[in-house]
């Protein structure tokens, strides 16, 4: 029980890395209206290019040049591509992102070979922040929360404060009268993309050395990155913020945990074949994502912080 | 998926009674940029399905997709038994089937699905495990696993279905992740990592056919693929599918009738799920063994890709997706590793070119031929031709360099072709830094491919223009039929 808080604090950090890559999906959803299948390979495509970066230039530049690269390409892929299919609906739009998540997979593939990668952990920031209780908090996964948090607060700032994002969530309701004042109204899609992928890539820049780089990095990652803008609510930023949070958490505790589904269940008088009762509830932590969806959906169609459920 | 749209149109309705058409969208809030593309709800003009062919009877033309099925189906297990053959057409026929089910889903209500090989997989495992416990005959085995997948379609469509659009999409792919992650984490159910396996040739004797020989299974699989067809051509012709089809275009106005949409959609989804599973049941005849894999989001993937391809709004356009795509995943994968590419690369380009997919794109130059004259249009074709058939050369001459110096002798012949084998890539390291340890000339060949390659679509798109004034209004025509 020592180690609670600690883990509690990693499960924060892994909630805010999920929230870095959940808000670029909200963004683009709730701007071009199309969920961004694609952006788990963005996110890997950045953790791939820090990964090269880093290793010829640091870290730091590393976390300049991978977002910068990958968001130029998401800006090229929504100007040269996505652009041509939106006449025809979102439908077209979500399944270009779906081919493309494919080819980025295999040019990945293509470029790294198929082996893991591990990134080291720049000397700065290696080592514990503290210790409670013989449990340490590593100083990187501190270093993780502070950029996410900062990333958000950039972003509501930009959002709330600046004309930018005065343009921006116009344009989000009212297309064509932004369009009439002025505005270059593809643009700024293409700006969101841009920005959209960008975090995605600054996400896998900053999580490559926690994880393995590897190319099945995007499935493993991006499926409960959509459960978490499910969960949260399509569309809405905070409710993505708060899915995060809520996610990160109880997966991480669900694996650090020690208690089998047995003892779980025997508070509550249910009973199972022994080798189901044997399972840890860290063998089932991967479930428990899907798990999370299905409650929160059975009990509120339209998701934490949703709004009305529409029909089409 | 079109929220913004419905909800103006049922605003509109609600504040102009007297006029519920709006043929001309004047104010229509989407597609500012693209005023000849008028998207009327009541699709006009969808191919296949156009209400004005259903009262007509059947015709020689209507039996024709049949009769080529049947064929393609039928004849090659005469002319030739190789087992490659046949792992080939039965893959096929499977793919066919698992498409099909598919389509009800997307092409007729509208609905994108990212887990449909949950229903495959479950449907078979049930079957499979039916199968070993009490040794029913081989033969109603597909019924049986369609009867899994439709319970497994029960329990999910309650989740999913009180969505559409985006979320129905997201909380599908959610569900299939769950099924496979239970698949991986629950001992005793998948059976792990080996699968479940059946003997085919355990069960009673069927007129003296016990089905362990792979003719016989394939006979089989033929056979169920054949009337899985037909039961879902008849299903797509009944009263509830057009209930469905109003669903698809327009749930306000279809609610403002008298149908529940949640309802139609979940009644579309458990018959959906009966045919995927049935499917995945033929799957399970044909390679005696049901996995993880079975339910993975590669067969989720699979079927989308070969639905899309094929085209939505026709019915045999996935039957002709489940063509392309086994094409790709048998064939080409013999050939090369990258086949997943060629994949992705074919799958992005109809989504850009042909968004309603081969069957659109084949039915849409069929009206144009038909209203032009193919003598007017041959220059543009064969231009098109010759540009499709070089940029296809260039890129596969692209890709194969490229993994011929990433996997060097992992890639067979063409690590040959390109000159090197053990110099290959390090995983890691930078891929120019392969290619530089690579022969020169494939980098020629590229160049003066390339440059061809301008040349004809240069000449493929000059030849189009000179069309193009009396081709607009027939695009126009045409375009309205895309799925939404």
């Amino acid at each position: 029980m020592q180690s609670f808080i600690v883990n509690l604090l990693n499960g924060l950090s892994y909630g805010l890395l999920l929230f870095m890559l959940s808000a670029g999906l909200t963004l683009i959803f709730s701007m071009l209206g199309v969920l961004n299948f694609a952006h788990a390979s963005f996110y890997m495509l950045g953790a791939y290019v820090g990964f090269s970066v880093a290793a010829r230039a640091g870290f730091w530049s590393a976390l300049v040049i991978a977002p910068l690269g990958v968001g130029l390409l998401g800006a090229a892929f929504e100007h040269w591509l996505l652009r041509r299919v939106r006449a025809h609906g979102h439908l077209p739009e979500l399944l270009l992102t779906f081919g493309a998540a494919y080819l980025l997979g295999e040019l990945v593939k293509l470029g790294w070979g198929l082996g893991p990668l591990s990134a080291p952990v720049p000397a700065v920031l290696d080592g514990p922040l503290f210790s409670l209780y013989g449990a340490s908090f590593a100083r990187y996964r501190a270093f993780m929360m502070a950029v996410s948090l900062a990333m958000l607060a950039a972003l509501v700032a930009v959002l709330r404060v600046s004309r930018t994002g005065l343009v921006v969530r116009a344009a989000l309701t009212h297309p064509q009268a932004v369009e009439a004042l002025g505005h270059n109204v593809p643009a700024v899609f293409t700006g969101v993309f841009a920005a959209g992928t960008a975090l995605a890539a600054l996400a896998g820049a900053i999580g490559a050395p926690l994880f393995v780089i590897e190319p099945a990095m995007a499935e493993s990652l991006g499926s409960i990155v959509f459960v978490v803008v499910v969960i949260g609510g399509l569309g809405s930023l905070s409710g993505a913020l708060v899915a995060s949070l809520l996610v990160g958490c109880v997966q991480t505790l669900a694996v650090a945990s020690d208690v089998s589904l047995g003892e779980v269940l025997s508070v509550a008088g249910v009973a199972l074949p022994p080798d189901w009762d044997a399972l840890t509830l860290a063998q089932l932590a991967p479930l428990i994502p899907y798990l999370l969806l299905v409650a929160v959906l059975a009990l509120r169609p339209r998701g934490l912080f949703g709004r009305r459920g529409d029909h089409a | 998926m079109r929220k913004r749209d419905a909800g103006a149109e049922a605003r509109g309705a609600a504040a102009r009674p007297e006029r519920p058409e709006h043929p001309e969208h004047p104010e229509h809030p989407e597609h500012p940029e693209h005023p000849e593309h008028p998207e009327h709800p009541e699709h006009p003009e969808r191919p296949g399905t156009a209400p004005q062919t259903a009262g007509r009877g059947p015709s020689a033309r209507s039996f024709a997709p049949w009769l080529a099925l049947a064929v393609f189906l039928a004849l090659p297990p005469f002319v030739g038994s190789q087992s490659w053959l046949l792992a080939y057409l039965a893959q096929t026929a499977t793919m066919i089937v698992f498409a099909l089910s598919y389509n009800l889903l997307l092409g007729e209500t509208g609905l994108l699905s990212f887990g449909h090989a949950a229903y495959a997989g479950l449907g078979a495992l049930i079957a499979a495990r039916m199968f070993n416990a009490t040794g029913m005959p081989l033969v109603l085995l597909p019924l049986v696993g369609g009867m899994g997948g439709a319970l497994c379609g029960l329990l999910f469509g309650l989740i999913a279905t009180r969505r559409s659009g985006t979320a129905f999409a997201m909380i599908t792919l959610g569900l299939g992740e769950l099924v496979v992650a239970a698949a991986w984490t629950l001992p005793g159910w998948f059976g792990g990592e080996a699968g479940i396996a059946i003997d085919r040739a355990s069960g009673p004797r069927f007129f003296g056919l016990s089905f362990g020989p792979a003719r016989e299974a394939y006979a089989l699989i033929a056979l169920w693929c054949l009337a899985a067809s037909a039961a879902m051509f008849a299903l797509s012709r009944t009263p509830f599918m057009r209930l469905a089809n109003a669903v698809r275009d327009n749930p306000a106005r279809a609610a403002a009738i008298g149908c529940y949409p949640a309802r139609i959609r979940y009644g579309v989804v458990v018959l959906s799920a009966f045919f995927a599973g049935m499917a995945g049941t033929m799957g399970l005849v044909n390679i005696e063994l049901v996995s993880t894999e079975s339910v993975g989001m590669m067969r989720s993937g699979a079927v989308l890709i070969a639905t899309v391809i094929g085209g939505t709004a026709a019915f045999f356009g996935p039957v002709a997706g489940a063509l392309v795509l086994t094409f790709f995943s048998v064939i080409v994968a013999s050939v090369t590793r990258a086949w997943l590419f060629y994949l992705g690369l074919f799958f992005v380009a109809v989504v850009l070119a042909a968004p309603d997919g081969l069957a659109g794109f084949c039915a849409r130059h069929a009206a144009r031929i038909a209203a032009q004259g193919w003598r007017r249009r041959r220059a543009a074709y064969l231009w098109s031709a010759l540009a499709v058939l070089l940029w296809s050369a260039a890129v596969v001459l692209a890709v194969q360099w490229a993994y011929a110096a990433r996997f060097g002798a992992d890639e067979g012949a063409a690590g040959a072709i390109f000159g090197f084998g053990a110099n290959a890539g390090a995983d890691g390291a930078p891929l120019a830094s392969a290619l530089s340890a690579v022969s020169w000339w494939p980098a020629v060949a590229l160049a003066l491919l390339a440059a061809f390659c301008a040349l004809t679509t240069r000449y493929a798109m000059r030849a189009h223009a000179r069309l193009a004034p009396q081709a607009g209004r027939a695009r126009v025509a045409s375009s309205s039929g895309e799925t939404r």
